[in-house]
């Protein structure tokens, strides 16, 4: 029989083997509903064909595709937050593992599944198997996707063995009797003896060395089923290391929305404390400076050369059509990098100043977002008509940065005190951001072809159902293996206290010796 | 073993679109409604459409103003982008140089419509439906196999199809050969579009006879291919103007 400590069994185990609440079935029942409906749309796709979808001759992929690589960016976090941080020996990773490598299994079989609806024929699936070219990128991706998957779900389940076998222990003895056997089947004999542990750590050793290249592997390899046509505006190399980036920043943003979502609904503020939030937010800071870096230089190098099929993708970007989402990404993630940042920087004895106050910040904000809505709205009232001088513009432009950085500037003694809430705020810009920037890579490319006229895209409606499906599934796989398992790795925040515990001399580890000091002694005589 | 090849003379085309509709005909494209077209969905496996296509600068101020047109069948490349990047190998290039499509092995994941600097290749957004009567006058001639389909057979929902250089007219002029007795001479195969051409501006032959029309031509000082710098090296070849 495994023991839990008191405190973790109260606040991990019980929970549980409550009934779950009326807010559980409600978000199941709502959450069901989304589904159903992606599912009802889904098949009227497949019956009436594609062309219920806005994708059109030469927007050949659209919304199913940018889904795809969103997601597989997102599920980036789990392999570093587990993998990498359990490598590097980063004591603070233990409370937050088990969410992160649930995002990945998750958000990775719900990205399989936008290649499905992406697929004119779904039924040939399988010729991928049977006739695949490994000279296609496409296959490289399902490869990679396919290892990707199982060794993440390997990783997931090894690390919640000795959980489950704890679950099997400690099971009320009023448990529904299925999830007695489920349990009992899942924790696979798992008694907790010496040899078992040493076994299980070298084998999560060894998948976390893995799982790093594997999964920089498939994101640089989705990025080559763009970078290897020869399409004006992906022919590009650092599209890869792009992706891996991309895909570890967005990783983090959820990983702060989900994290903070588990703590409040779980009630377990006690074990992902401010420490996770902190250490978090530096890697998301120096993930915010990289990408950052390789947006310009993306952008750069089209912006020089200015040919003649390239240029106008970026010009589309810029001040074209797509310009509502570029420069939107662009705030966001200056907003997600300052909210971050901005604190950190901020003396204590600015409280004493009392501009800094969110009642200031939220006139300033006011006043920035009026300015913004009369320079960017056609000249038509009387406000932007006053705008019609270039100086004039400029000057209003400069007015309106000015306030923006106002309104940063108040709330930051407000996020200073609100760690969480300044996270999720970060984590929010930066998944939508991210969210936009895969769409910014493939449409602006496919609507400037060659030679097949400039062409625009809009999702319809089978699209956008099936979208919110797909983030639908996401969320309820994710609450029901929740309600499952712990979401907080038990066993994992147990050996990190006992390690803790161990420094400060509490109760001193017992190493095992070959040899006691007496039998030493006797052997190499007086 | 025979390298199929078209040369297109821009002086002598009149833009009348006449291949496009012998092609449309030859090869069962189905015409789609006007507001599938609107929307980019119309199949034309042989399109004419201006040059440039998009304009990145003004060519003129009326009545100074200029108009180029180009018509544009498949390419087919020596070093083609879209059969590299098939997953299934549902398109591929033949020992004769021709890119095909098996509509039966298709999966519809559209990366060769992406991949094809050109264009050429359509997908099927919707089963193709003909108005009235036209469903009774598809060209019967099919190619197919165990495991493939390919040619003018009416193509099922979500696979992509693309020009084949009417490539069952070249199997239907070898079985008649071997029906007579007789070695097949490449001057049997034309593909509709040349046998219709208005202009008489389009020529099709073997690139491996250096006497054939094609193999002349292509050395003439006007021969010139559409994006000569992606390095598809196709086989259509065109002749500039003037």
């Amino acid at each position: 029989m495994l023991k839990a400590d008191p405190h973790d069994k109260e606040k991990l185990i019980d929970p549980l083997f409550a009934p779950p609440g009326r807010r559980f079935w409600g978000a199941l029942l709502a959450l069901s509903a989304i589904i159903g409906w992606g599912a009802a749309m889904y098949v009227r796709q497949v019956t009436l064909g594609l062309g219920e979808t806005g994708m059109n001759r030469p927007v050949y992929w659209g919304l199913y595709m940018v889904n795809f690589i969103f997601l597989i960016g997102v599920s980036m976090a789990g392999t570093l937050i587990s993998a990498a941080l359990q490598l590097t020996g980063a004591e603070w990773r233990r409370p937050i593992t088990r969410i992160a490598e649930t995002l990945t299994v998750f958000g990775l079989l719900v990205a399989a599944l936008q290649i499905l609806f992406d697929m004119g024929r779904p039924e040939r699936a399988a010729f991928v198997l049977q006739y695949g070219r490994l000279q296609s990128p496409l296959l490289w991706d399902a490869t990679s996707l396919t290892i990707y998957i199982l060794t993440s779900m390997l990783a997931l389940y090894l690390q919640l063995l000795p959980d489950i076998a704890l679950l099997r222990d400690n099971f009320p003895p009023k448990g529904p009797a299925w999830r007695r056997q489920l349990y009992s089947l899942l924790a696979f004999g798992w008694r907790g003896n010496r040899e078992q542990w040493s076994r299980l750590d070298k084998t999560i050793t060894v998948i976390s060395v893995l799982i790093i290249p594997i999964g920089v592997s498939l994101h640089t390899v989705t990025s080559w089923i763009f970078s290897t046509t020869v399409q004006p505006g992906w022919k590009s190399t650092i599209l890869g290391p792009y992706f891996v980036v991309g895909a570890i920043f967005s990783g983090i943003g959820l990983l702060f929305i989900v994290m903070t979502m588990v703590r409040r609904l779980l009630r377990v503020e006690d074990y992902i404390q401010m420490r996770q939030y902190t250490n978090l937010g530096w890697l998301f800071i120096v993930m915010s400076v990289v990408w950052f870096y390789f947006t310009y230089t993306e952008h750069l190098t089209l912006a020089a050369e200015q040919e003649t099929q390239e240029f106008p993708v970026l010009a589309a970007k810029l001040w074209g059509e797509f310009a509502p989402a570029f420069w939107g990404m662009v705030a966001l993630m200056i907003v997600a990098f300052g909210t971050l940042v901005i604190p950190k920087l901020m003396p204590a004895a600015a409280a004493r100043v009392p501009v800094f106050r969110p009642r200031y910040a939220l006139a300033s904000g006011g006043v920035a977002g009026v300015l913004l809505f009369a320079l960017l709205t056609p000249q038509s009232t009387p406000v932007s008509a006053a705008l019609a001088n270039v100086n004039t513009r400029t000057v209003v432009w400069i007015l309106q940065l000015a306030f923006a950085v106002g309104t940063g500037l108040g709330l930051s003694l407000w996020l200073k005190r609100e760690l969480v809430a300044a996270s999720v705020i970060a984590g929010a810009c930066v998944v939508v951001a991210m969210w936009l920037e895969r769409w910014l890579i493939i449409i602006p490319v496919l609507t400037h072809p060659r030679l097949v006229s400039y062409s625009t895209y809009l999702p319809t409606l089978t699209e956008i159902a099936l979208t919110a499906a797909s983030f639908a599934l996401l969320a309820l796989l994710s609450m029901v293996f929740f309600k499952l398992f712990p979401a907080v790795s038990i066993w994992e925040v147990a050996e990190g206290r006992a390690k803790e515990e161990a420094a400060q001399g509490k109760a001193p580890i017992v190493k095992p010796t070959p040899f006691p000091r007496s039998t030493l002694r006797r052997r190499l005589g007086p | 073993m025979s390298h199929w090849s078209m040369v297109i003379d821009l002086d002598k085309c009149i833009a009348c679109q006449g291949c496009s509709i012998a092609c449309r005909f030859e090869n069962n494209t189905p015409a789609v409604k006007p507001s599938e077209a609107i929307r980019g969905r119309a199949v034309r496996w042989n399109d004419v459409f201006p040059m440039p296509v998009n304009p990145t600068e003004e060519t003129g101020e009326y009545p100074n103003v200029q108009t180029r047109y180009m018509t544009r069948p498949c390419m087919q490349c020596e070093n083609p982008p879209c059969t590299k990047v098939c997953p299934v190998q549902a398109t591929f290039k033949d020992e004769e140089g021709l890119v095909r499509q098996n509509y039966a092995r298709c999966i519809g994941c559209r990366f060769c419509t992406v991949a094809c600097p050109y264009g050429v290749r359509y997908f099927n957004w919707h089963t193709p439906e003909w108005e009235g009567s036209l469903a009774e006058y598809h060209n019967p001639d099919r190619i197919e196999g165990e495991g493939d389909l390919e040619g003018p057979a009416v193509r099922p929902l979500g696979v992509v199809e693309k020009c084949t250089y009417c490539i069952h007219r070249l199997q239907k002029a070898r079985a008649r050969a071997e029906a007579e007795g007789r070695p097949f001479r490449p001057d049997e195969y034309v593909p509709a579009c040349v046998q219709t051409c208005t202009g008489k501006a389009r020529f099709f032959g073997d690139l491996d006879d250096p006497n054939s029309t094609v193999s002349l031509l292509i050395k003439s000082p006007r021969a010139f291919r559409l994006q000569e710098d992606v390095g598809t090296m196709p086989k259509t070849v065109y002749l500039r103007e003037g």
